[in-house]
């Protein structure tokens, strides 16, 4: 125990700091909120993750957000555990008829205002699995998109600069 | 009167803006063990002020008193900080109760939650209510033994009666027993508040939560209710533990000076827990949930030998 | 100064009602339903003058009745004084709204049952506890003692057509003719002692008694009482009682004849024997905290209804024990005024138990008309189908966990400050018997409230489980309006506490000769003059203040008011049904795991398989049940021991008069060298 509390308080900090660009490719859709949400939402952001049937891939660069090196939480923003908590759906992976019936239910179980960010090629235009016939269709098919953040996966930082620019903040 | 009435709505204004920063510097210090820079301290503010702006969802399975329960909640705890001396002893409305009403008032809290967590029908709900319920129950006996043991060196179980019986007597809080309830109260309060190692409050496992499980249907102002409620229980909570057992600082009259030392006690003590909690949370896992009755018997044993050593000790 | 013959109106007035209520009940026996109402509004009109008298003899009033040539020896002798006065009061607490409460509810056994036999019943039973406080010698008391098991017993077996409660019925009727024996000897024994059967006399001449003898008086009435009061290990007959009875009568068993067990132990010890060895006060708050825990924990597992009240009950009744125990305890070591403390938090607890029981048990009553069942597994939802009696069920629910700022909060709270004043002793014993109190009545508390979440919330809240709960519809104003009755009482009680505590601090003043340590205006409470206060009545107005206060801000801070309705949150699957709620087995679940040494629960497990592969299930049938220990350690290794006997002693019944003869003349000679 002694060893452990030793080791935390010797660690630094080891956030690094995000650069604009970043060779992030991202496609506003539309813009579902307004201004004042917008605001708000800069300040404090509650993020779903759902995976509509993705390979995981884009989930594992999601779950690196929330480590010390790219730390999503000093946006103010933070990963909840019910929709009903959430203001920013995260969206990965095709939507396979499975999932699009829960999809839906997700963001209708999420309070106004809310955005949507699509996470990976799959979710812009159901990549690799294009034509498949366990899809349903990419994610804007069934969900009114914001932003989408394409890449296979996309790294974090180019997540990070996809869902602030949903939010029109500057890094 | 007029001035004791000034100051307990001085002191509800700290408890009621005061416990988002608190929540807010806890949530800091464990950035700063991980290693990672972390949210500012203010942002339990920011995320309160957006959910207020946020439509309410509510299940079509709920009845009033899913609606009625943040309410409540919120109300407890305003009712609970006028009571709490978190400055000063000389309170206009620290007559309300004692620190027995006072766990009466949280256990009121604690009863309409869990009902609200049945209320949606959902196995989450149910099973928050269920654990939350089971750990209350069984923290109850550990809290009013130490306070058993408190109220034996000061005589009295009146908050404000203790804070000024032991602060003209220091020498009474040296001793065995003092800290051994101290401990066994703060064990409680990483209970009562799920903290680590009881709950995590970070969890989105919903077979590891207790108190969040409760609260996965709540959105928008109800959330918000919910939130800031839970807050200000931990707030007094730690107000608690720190005046009871170390009342250095609090006010014993009611001059400026005295208010200004005690708000700058109470947030010194205040810093402290704060980041104690934070080290606490970092380095130790989260019990399971069967072995959460262990920890607290253990500190149930621990109340009772404080106050074995208060009797053997007169 | 309150007129006595006013005093002796009433309590004629009263047993003629009752009397009337009877005779008119058989009169009408060719018509139900004319029975029905008129024996029970005869029944409340006595109830309303009992209650009356109870008052007016609280206040400070006293009389004495004797009518001679009533029962044999010595006739049947009457008197109030204000502890008999404060019982009086608690019984028509619970007679009032169960009479009311009784004329719609009855209606349900036309055709199945008697109803005249019922209302004659009832009205016999009310009777006997109204005037069971008021005896004033042996022969009176156990007559009316009689007559009130025997009243409960009929009550008891009136859907007889089913097994539980001929069963019920059965181990009612032993336990309580069992505590009666206790009763009869401990009471002869004393009479012969003190050379006389009148109770007034007993006090001054019990001081002489030799200590073995008053020692056995002791064990023998307080066995007696308690099995009546249903305390641990002498409560087996309540759970099954006052569950299988009519819900008016469990109400009035559970709520009311219970208390008439405190009462004897009151009069007990303070009053005919009083408080001689320290041991008594000790037995008393171990059994009394140990009675507590065990209810509630008991109550805790179970999903029958009535059942959960009635082992709440016991946890009740232990905490009043507590109480009383603590009294004995300080009256002993001579701290007079603390153990009027004490007592005044015990009898405060009687009249609150009086008032949420039986309004709970009329809760559970209405439930069970409108569902047709007791399970909880398969109720839910009652709340949007019966709002009314759900509010009136949430209040009771609320004041039994002894929560701010119903009633019960008021009695625990004085019990913990008569409990944490114990320093003020300074016998090692006594103090760790103290601790263990304090603890034990902090964790029933702490479960008390755990139980009744479980109790109104998977009763009322969420989805119906069962078909009967999708259907139920809300009872009619007979029985609701005894219900809302009681909420006022639990809500004015938990608020308004010091009417009621003056009214005891004079009753303890009667037994003690000090007045407790206690002082209390209309806003604030202060034990020991500063060791412990609260003021309900202000902590109501707060709670209603910032209840108003809080949405009033929201909407001047501009807070976004839409409400949407949508399914609950069940990860997106397509189906949400009742079988995705919580259950009342598994609310219980992670008690039966931390106890688990106390239930040391059984599992059952039964799985259908498909009959084509053992890889697909058909049905699932799961039970997790707890043992009930006194049963299996206690009872039935009694009950083998005294068969065993039974059989042993048949030898003597050889079936020849010859042998039979023998034993006459043996018996004879026996009694003749006995008294000669």
């Amino acid at each position: 125990m002694t060893s452990l509390l030793q080791y935390l308080l010797k660690t630094r900090v080891a956030t690094e700091s995000l650069k604009p660009g970043d060779g992030a490719q991202i496609e506003v859709i539309r813009r579902q909120i307004d201004e004042r949400a917008r605001k708000r939402f800069g300040r404090s952001l509650h993020i779903r993750e759902v995976d509509a049937g993705s390979c995981n891939g884009c989930e594992l660069e999601i779950g690196a957000l929330n480590n010390p090196y790219y730390d999503i939480e000093r946006f103010g923003m933070h990963f909840v555990a019910s929709p009903r908590h959430a203001d920013c759906l995260l969206v990965t992976g095709p939507v396979t008829r499975n999932m699009e019936e829960p999809l839906k239910r997700t963001y209708d179980a999420a309070p106004a205002p809310k955005i949507v960010v699509a996470i990976g090629d799959c979710a812009h235009d159901c990549g690799v699995f294009s034509g498949g016939y366990g899809i349903a269709g990419p994610v804007s098919a069934i969900l009114p998109v914001d932003i989408v953040v394409l890449g296979c996966p996309p790294t974090p930082q180019q997540i990070l600069l996809g869902i602030l620019a949903a939010l029109e903040k500057q890094p | 009167m007029l001035i004791e009435i000034g100051i307990e709505l001085l002191q509800l204004l700290v408890v009621m803006l005061g416990s988002p920063l608190l929540v807010g510097v806890i949530q800091k210090a464990k950035a700063r063990l991980q290693g990672r820079r972390g949210a500012t301290i203010f942002q339990p503010y920011a995320d309160l002020r957006k959910l207020l702006a946020k439509e309410m969802v509510v299940s079509e399975n709920t009845s009033w008193i899913f609606r009625f329960t943040p309410y409540l909640l919120a109300t407890t705890m305003l009712l609970s900080a006028l009571i709490v001396p978190v400055l000063t002893t000389r309170a206009a409305l620290g007559f309300m109760g004692n620190i027995i009403a006072l766990m009466y008032l949280f256990l009121l809290g604690i009863f309409f939650l869990a009902l609200a967590g049945l209320d949606a029908g959902s196995a989450f709900g149910g099973m928050g209510s269920s654990r939350e319920v089971a750990l209350a129950a069984l923290a109850e006996p550990t809290v009013l033994i130490a306070i058993f043991g408190i109220a034996l060196r000061a005589g009295t179980t009146s908050l404000d009666g203790i804070i000024t019986r032991f602060s003209a007597e220091p020498l009474l809080m040296l001793n065995a027993g003092h800290l051994l309830a101290f401990f066994a109260f703060f064990i409680v309060a990483l209970a009562e508040n799920g903290r680590l190692p009881v709950d995590n409050p970070a969890t989105h496992l919903e077979l590891t939560m207790i108190h969040e499980a409760m609260i996965l249907e709540y959105s928008g102002r109800l959330l918000a209710l919910v939130e800031w409620a839970a807050a200000m229980k931990l707030f007094l909570f730690l107000t608690l533990l720190s005046n009871l057992f170390f009342p250095w600082g609090v006010a014993l009259a009611n001059t400026p000076l005295t208010l200004v030392t005690a708000f700058a006690a109470l947030a010194v003590k205040l810093f402290l827990f704060a980041t104690a909690i934070a080290i606490v949370e970092t380095s130790v896992a989260k019990l399971r949930l069967f072995r959460v009755p262990e920890l607290l018997a253990g500190s149930f044993t621990v109340a009772l030998l404080a106050v074995v050593t208060a009797f053997f000790i007169r | 100064m309150i007129d006595s013959t006013l005093m002796a109106e009433l309590l004629i007035a009263s047993v003629a009602c009752f009397g009337a209520g009877a005779v008119a009940a058989l009169a009408a026996a060719r018509c139900p339903s004319v029975a029905r109402i008129l024996g029970h509004t005869s029944s409340l009109v006595g109830a309303v003058a009992a209650f009356s008298l109870g008052v007016s003899g609280l206040a400070g009033g006293s009389i004495a009745l004797d009518v001679p040539d009533l029962l044999p020896i010595g006739g049947a002798a009457f008197g109030v004084d204000r502890l008999s006065a404060f019982f009086v009061v608690v019984i028509a607490v619970g007679a009032i709204p169960a009479s009311l409460y009784a004329i719609g509810y009855t209606r349900e056994y036309a055709g199945k049952s008697s109803l005249p036999g019922m209302a004659v019943a009832f009205n016999v039973f009310v009777a006997a506890m109204i005037l069971l406080p008021l005896a004033r010698n042996v022969l009176t008391f156990l007559v009316l003692w009689e007559l009130m098991s025997l009243a409960s017993y009929f009550l008891l077996i009136t859907e007889h057509e089913r097994e539980e409660t001929l069963d019920a019925g059965w181990v009612y009727f032993v336990m309580t003719h069992a505590g009666f024996a206790a009763l009869f000897m401990g009471f002869l024994l004393l009479a012969q002692a003190t050379g006389t059967m009148n109770f007034i006399q007993w006090g001054a001449a019990a001081a002489n008694l030799d200590p073995t003898l008053r020692n056995l008086i002791f064990v023998l009435l307080a066995v007696g009482f308690g099995s009546k009061a249903g305390v641990v290990p002498l409560h087996v007959w309540l759970p099954r009682a006052h569950a299988a009875a009519p819900s008016h009568v469990s109400a009035l068993m559970s709520g009311v004849m219970l208390k008439l067990g405190v009462y004897g132990l009151v009069r007990l010890a303070f009053d005919w024997l009083g408080v001689a060895s320290v041991w008594w006060g000790g037995l008393v708050l171990v059994i009394g905290a140990v009675s507590a825990a065990l209810g509630v924990l008991y109550a805790l597992v179970e999903h029958d209804l009535k059942r959960l009240l009635a082992y709440s009950s016991v946890e009740n009744i232990g905490i009043i024990l507590i109480g009383l125990g603590a009294a004995m305890l300080f009256q002993i070591h001579r701290r007079e005024s603390l153990a009027a403390l004490a007592l005044i938090a015990a009898l405060y607890h009687t009249l609150n138990h009086a008032t949420f029981k039986s309004l709970l048990f009329m809760g559970a009553g209405a439930v069970l008309q409108a569902t047709h069942t007791r399970n909880m597994e398969e109720m839910g939802g009652l709340i949007k189908r019966m709002p009314q009696t759900a509010v009136f069920f949430l209040v009771g629910s609320v004041s039994i966990a002894a929560l701010p700022p119903f009633n019960g909060f008021i009695s625990e709270w004085l019990t913990f400050q008569s409990l944490l004043l114990s320093f003020q002793i300074s016998a090692h014993t006594v103090n760790l018997i103290f601790a263990l109190g304090v603890a034990a009545l902090a964790l029933t508390s702490g479960l008390a409230a755990a139980c009744f979440v479980k109790a109104f919330g998977i009763t009322f809240l969420a989805l119906p489980r069962g078909a009967a709960a999708a259907l139920a519809r809300e009872v009619q104003w007979t029985m609701r309006a005894p219900m809302a009755l009681l909420t006022l009482a639990c809500f004015a009680l938990g608020v308004a506490p010091f009417v009621i505590l003056g009214l005891l601090d004079a009753t303890t003043f009667d037994l003690m000769r000090v007045h407790a340590e206690l002082k209390f205006g209309w806003s604030a409470v202060v034990a020991n003059g500063g060791f412990g206060w609260v003021a309900p009545l202000w902590i109501a107005l707060g709670l209603v203040a910032f209840l108003l206060a809080i949405p009033l801000a929201l909407r001047l801070l501009g807070a976004n008011k839409q409400r949407r309705y949508y399914e609950t949150w069940g990860c997106g699957r397509a189906l949400q049904t009742a079988r995705f709620e919580y259950t009342a087995t598994a609310f219980a679940n992670p008690f039966k795991r931390v106890f688990a040494p106390l239930y040391r629960p059984v599992k059952h497990l039964d799985i259908e398989f498909h009959p084509e592969s053992r890889y697909f299930v058909r049905s699932i049938g799961y039970r997790h049940e707890g043992r009930l220990i006194f049963e299996d350690a206690l009872y039935r290794p009694l009950l083998r021991a005294i068969q065993a006997l039974a059989h042993r002693a048949r030898v003597l019944q050889s079936g020849n008069v010859h042998g039979y003869l023998v034993y006459i003349l043996i018996a004879l000679v026996a009694l003749l060298i006995l008294t000669v």
